[in-house]
């Protein structure tokens, strides 16, 4: 019964939203390629870590030699969000059918942009079939993305070195253009300016902690102003 | 220091939040105010990591002008915003092939 609805989110991720990663990983695959890291951890980083700006946390906090603690505590940070992204689909996800291990295997594969499309997917599909269509839907995307990251790594690896760079160049042009459509959301747009200038400030104070330093006093800097009192 | 350690440790510092999410699932208020600060320093953490790359690169990015790299950051908003529907390969290829044509 489940068979049905895994195959139809096979084919829903397989277009738009699976083009959309690649850009991404292919970036990520030169990224990580251009810093040092072998290409077996670079792909098993998109699978385990499954996260975008946490992989692009561990590969920069090593190129910057970050102690253990700081990078992972860097990442942690980041990807904090998805206690209350995981808390918001449960509910819609829960059915007396599934078992307790599935949940937790659904937690692994989820991502921003998977959860964004079943946000918007869920209420057009019944409840048992929404766990199957997920399943279908994230590994596709998992999938794009591991091969990507091997790619754009071998890719990077192997051209000439233009290409290296432009491929690098992917990474940031990913985040430029995606996070220029959140913009209007008051959140993201506070968010984001306030990042953007305490990152950098945050390096020239101390490159290791920047990521930490510049997150924390950024994000926090934005919540406070988004209510004035 | 072994790299698959850190790997590990940090796959599974997400997944922390992962698995809490569907362990605590009900009583806690997704929309309450501290999930307010943690989307706040999500989106500044990836700005500030973004705008640093764009800024002060360091590694195989550090090889550019920051003239070229906003040359590169100017094709892919022109493509993406203008040319296309929002279509964001495209944007991101654009990008990418503006700055292999600057260092040709």
């Amino acid at each position: 019964m489940g068979e049905a609805a895994f195959r139809q989110g096979v084919r829903e991720a397989a277009g738009a939203p699976a083009a959309i990663l690649l850009a991404g990983f292919l970036g990520f695959g030169a990224l990580a390629a251009a810093q040092g890291i072998p290409l077996p951890v670079a792909v098993a980083s998109t699978v385990l870590i499954w996260a975008l700006p946490g992989q692009l946390i561990f590969v920069e906090m090593h190129a910057l030699a970050a102690p253990l603690a700081v990078t992972i505590v860097a990442v942690m940070l980041s990807s904090a969000r998805f206690l209350p992204m995981t808390l918001m689909l449960m509910p819609e996800i829960r059915d007396a059918r599934h078992r307790a291990w599935q949940y937790y295997a659904l937690a692994q594969l989820l991502s921003l942009s998977g959860w964004t499309f079943a946000v918007a997917r869920f209420p057009q599909l019944p409840r048992a079939q929404r766990l199957a269509w997920f399943y279908g839907f994230a590994l596709v995307l998992v999938a794009t993305s591991a091969l990507s990251t091997a790619a754009g790594y071998v890719g990077a690896d192997r051209l000439a070195p233009a290409v290296q760079l432009a491929l690098v160049f992917m990474v940031p042009m990913y985040y430029l253009l995606i996070l220029s459509g959140a913009v209007r959301e008051r959140i993201a747009a506070l968010g984001l300016a306030c990042g953007a200038v305490a990152g950098p400030l945050a390096y020239f104070v101390t490159p290791q902690w920047s990521v930490v330093l510049g997150g924390l006093s950024g994000g926090t800097a934005a919540y406070l102003l988004l209510r004035p009192r | 220091m072994d790299l698959w350690l850190l790997l590990a440790l940090c796959g599974l510092a997400t997944y922390l939040w992962r698995g809490a999410g569907v362990l605590v699932s009900s009583g806690i208020d997704a929309k309450s105010e501290v999930f307010t600060w943690v989307s706040c320093v999500a989106y500044a953490i990836i700005a500030g990591v973004v705008s640093r790359m764009l800024l002060m690169p360091t590694g195989t990015l550090a090889e550019t002008t920051l003239l070229e790299r906003a040359l590169g950051s100017a094709a892919a908003a022109l493509v993406y915003f203008r040319l296309t529907r929002r279509n964001l390969l495209a944007g991101i290829f654009a990008g990418a092939l503006a700055l292999w044509l600057l260092k040709l």
